[in-house]
């Protein structure tokens, strides 16, 4: 992996599910982080009037050194855009349409060079996904949707009964069997969890994360560690990590970089670096500490 | 005192019930003045007698309601097709019957490129005729392996490239994982590309790029000349993304003394907001001149049936492929059309399965509930597999439907063997339960993707045939008199432009179709094959043979 390659988030969902209000948080969250937000179309305010600080056609800058801009039918040559931006973004985040499915943007991007998918983020309204499944017009397309998720961002749960909430997430793991769930309201989320955790705990300018409603913990696992196994232990090993990112060292002293999102894990080699450790993030409470942390033992040779 | 020239035919065909045939027409200042016999016209005045049309038949100028001008911008490529084609300066280009004559023939062109580094386009190939066999990156690699090919097909959904073209598009690598780009047994991309999506990286390195479907000024003086070949007066570009920038272009062009044809083009509902393209739509109208009506909105439903993205009602492909793609949410439909009515600006939809057709009439009642709007010719556009009901529904909310007679000609058999089976197949296009149940009717050719050429249409609705010479539809076809309809009358309807042109009436544009023979009097089959003289254009003549 080379600096060159830009982590690009993909954000779907149905209409009126909560996509603007939740990238209006990303932004207003950004705390250094530089954001390159490509969206659809310009609607009626899809950026918060505050947070804008010049606005033209195709483009919105936005306070803090982020951008938004449209790309239509032409995403391709938007990203390409992007590329060429000095300095270049720090996350591309994409909203794509209502009726977009996420996989298939992110085959397509996946087909030039310097952008990597760092999460499909897929956001529903809690109150109405359900039933929304069910129409004879738009079910199937959210679905679709969801079965790409790596990330469910279950909305306006303010609006859900406490009985329904649990029926809603049996549901949910069913419909998005490799996501993890993150219940907000509002839109409201740490932005580590739409746009990742910093890959270098000791070094990175962000402390691992901590609030009302997410916690983080550092795993750092002795040298010699099986990578993949590691990886996907950490993802689909029921122990509430939503993403993780970090360094290990691998048998023969060579590094790896560990990440996942949601059910889906990826092990690569990375040489180079060499601070070691993996910043986990889940929901405050859920994230099972200690099994993870015995998970830095299993997997070492 | 203004000039007065009565033009004598062997026939004018007028497509006004009153007087359905006459043999003269008198013209001032671009418009008609009179139609009947040279006694009911002389006493206007002073006239000039031209017979240069007196062994000609005259119709109303055709009225083309849904074709795109970038057919102008794509004749400067090589075309490629299995049909014979006839470019803008009226050279037929035959039909290509094999792949190696498609190689054949993009090496002649190589043959005459200057620039090295050039890329060569083509476009119009249809495999489908040829046992669908598949065109590789080798196949095309014969014609140059230094210089990047892309061929379109006909469809327009399909790409097919060299390797060069991949290599500098990026995409000559292993682990390339994305539906529309299947792999050979290398690892490597066969060069076939599927799909807009696919075909983004690699388009622009071979001619087609984002704005394709933007004419430019070149392109937009070809097309009008094919315009006068197919004996077109009044044509749609359905739709464009109508920038300052392009809008400025056409009323350049179209203000040219000798430009012969009157363009409505549609501003396409995408990267826009409902209220800001609604906004945007009336604005455009302000623009408009004679020659260049602007004002109205298209809105893309769903994809295509032979694409298999478009939308479809259980039990959906007969093939059993997944259901289509929507390009426009349900929701935002609803918004537009609301909105719409409201401000008072048309929209077009594009419907290709019945789901989306559906779709549309669901949304637009509760619109037209909220914002009675009486006349506004709301139109679904393809409209290809409608059902009876949904015609019925049609006219009970005053929609208009331009239909797809040319697709079945040429996919015809397609569908019927493999998108949606015989019984669906037969009854797609339905232009006799749309007349029945009395719904506002035209037809068109989509141009590229079908030849521009309104007697081909009417060919197509009247006789219903195939590709492959079967007669599918019987119970669909229409006769020769309401195919005229829908060419002309039918069409401008369509456009709220029935009033002005359409038809051979006094008041009316002086807009003519010149014909060799009469399409009232030929055989059914020669309706396709009768020549196309050229027109007349707001009473300024233009001879196919002189442009
Ligand atoms: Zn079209």
């Amino acid at each position: 992996m080379t600096d060159a390659v830009l982590p690009v988030i993909t954000i779907g969902g149905y209409l009126g599910s909560g996509k603007t209000t939740l990238l209006n948080n990303l932004l207003r969250r950004a705390d250094g982080r530089r954001l390159a937000v490509l969206v659809n179309e310009f609607g009626e305010l899809p950026i918060d009037e505050d947070l804008i600080v010049a606005e033209d056609e195709n483009m919105i800058s936005i306070a803090g050194g982020c951008i938004c801009c449209s790309f239509g039918n032409d995403l391709i040559g938007a990203l390409n855009e992007l590329a060429m931006l000095d300095p270049p973004p720090d996350y591309v985040v994409i909203e794509s349409s209502g009726v977009a499915i996420p996989g298939a943007i992110v085959s397509t991007f996946s087909l030039i060079d310097g952008f990597r998918s760092d999460g499909i983020v897929v956001v529903v309204d809690g109150e109405t996904v359900q039933a929304a499944a069910k129409d004879d017009y738009i079910g199937d397309t959210i679905t679709r949707q969801l079965s790409d998720a790596e990330i469910v961002l279950v909305n306006k749960l303010d609006l859900v009964e406490p009985e329904q909430e649990k029926d809603l997430a049996s549901w949910l793991s069913e419909m998005a069997p490799d996501a993890a769930q993150v219940p907000a309201r509002f839109g409201d989320v740490a932005p580590e969890t739409i746009l990742g955790v910093v890959a270098e705990p000791s070094t990175g300018h962000t402390a691992p994360h901590s609030d009302a409603q997410f916690e983080s913990m550092i795993l750092r696992p002795n040298d010699d560690v099986d990578a993949s196994l590691l990886a996907q232990d950490l993802a689909t090993g029921g122990y509430g990590v939503i993403r993780a990112k970090g360094y290990v060292a691998g048998a023969e002293g060579q590094t790896w970089l560990i990440q996942t999102v949601g059910r889906r894990w990826q092990a690569e080699q990375a040489p180079g670096h060499g601070v070691t450790g993996i910043v986990c993030l889940g929901l405050r409470g859920l994230l099972l500490r200690d099994q993870v942390g015995k998970l830095a033992i299993d997997c070492c040779g | 005192m203004t000039e007065t020239t009565i033009y004598v035919a062997k026939k004018i065909l007028t497509m006004n019930p009153n007087q359905p045939e006459v043999t003269h027409v008198a013209v001032r200042d671009g418009r008609i003045l009179g139609a009947g016999v040279l006694s009911d016209l002389e006493p206007w005045g002073t006239y000039t007698l031209d017979d240069r049309f007196s062994d000609k038949v005259l119709m109303p100028g055709f009225v083309e309601g849904h074709a795109h001008t970038m057919e102008g911008t794509l004749w400067r490529k090589t075309y490629v097709g299995w049909f014979d084609r006839r470019d803008p300066d009226g050279k037929t280009w035959a039909g290509l019957k094999s792949i190696d004559s498609v190689i054949e023939r993009l090496k002649e062109t190589e043959a005459q490129m200057t620039d090295p580094d050039a890329a060569l386009s083509g476009w119009g190939l249809d495999p489908i005729y040829m046992n669908n066999q598949r065109v590789s990156r080798h196949d095309l690699d014969k014609v140059s392996t230094t210089r990047p090919i892309g061929v379109l097909h006909a469809s327009g959904h399909i790409l097919n490239v060299n390797t060069k073209a991949l290599e500098v598009s990026g995409l000559l690598k292993p682990g390339v994982n994305h539906d529309g780009i299947p792999l050979a047994e290398d690892g490597l991309s066969t060069g076939e590309i599927y799909g807009m999506d696919a075909m983004s990286p690699v388009g622009p390195h071979v001619g087609f790029d984002r704005a394709m479907t933007d004419c430019d000024e070149q392109g937009l003086r070809d097309y009008a000349k094919l315009c006068v070949r197919a004996g077109v007066t009044t044509c749609t570009d359905l739709a464009a993304r109508l920038t300052d920038e392009s809008v400025a272009m056409m009323l350049k062009v179209t203000s040219e003394d000798r430009f012969p044809a009157r363009l409505v083009p549609l501003r396409i509902f995408f990267g826009m907001s409902a209220k800001d393209v609604v906004e945007y739509a009336q604005a455009l109208g302000k623009k408009s001149t004679d020659r260049l009506r602007l004002g109205r909105i298209k809105a893309v439903a769903d994809g295509s049936i032979q694409g298999f993205s478009a939308r479809m009602r259980w039990p959906g492909y007969h093939n059993g492929a997944p259901n289509g793609l929507w390009y426009t949410a349900p929701d935002q439909m609803s918004e537009l059309y609301h909105l719409a009515l409201k401000a008072g600006v048309q929209v077009h939809t594009h419907t290709n399965g019945d789901q989306a057709t559906q779709m549309a009439l669901d949304m637009l009642e509760p619109a037209l509930r909220a914002h009675p709007s009486p006349d506004h010719r709301f139109t679904l556009q393809h409209c290809q597999l409608a059902d009876a009901a949904q015609f019925r529904k049609m006219k009970a909310l005053e929609m208009c439907v331009n239909l797809f007679a040319n697709h079945h000609f040429y996919w015809g058999d397609e569908h019927y063997r493999l998108t949606v089976g015989p019984e669906r197949a037969e009854r797609m296009n339905a232009c006799r339960t749309a007349l029945d149940t009395g719904v506002p009717m035209t037809i068109h050719s989509d141009a590229p993707v079908t030849p521009l050429g309104p007697l081909f249409t009417a060919w197509c609705a009247v006789n219903r045939i195939t590709a492959s010479g079967r007669t599918q539809g019987e119970g669909e076809k229409i006769d020769m008199a309401a195919a005229l309809h829908a060419i002309t009358l039918g069409a401008a309807y369509t456009l709220h432009m029935d009033g002005e042109v359409g038809s051979i009436e006094v008041g009316k544009q002086a807009d003519f179709a010149v014909l060799d023979e009469d399409p009232m009097v030929v055989d059914v089959m020669a309706l396709k094959d009768i020549p196309v003289w050229g027109t007349v254009q707001g009473g300024r003549v233009f001879a196919a043979g002189e442009l």
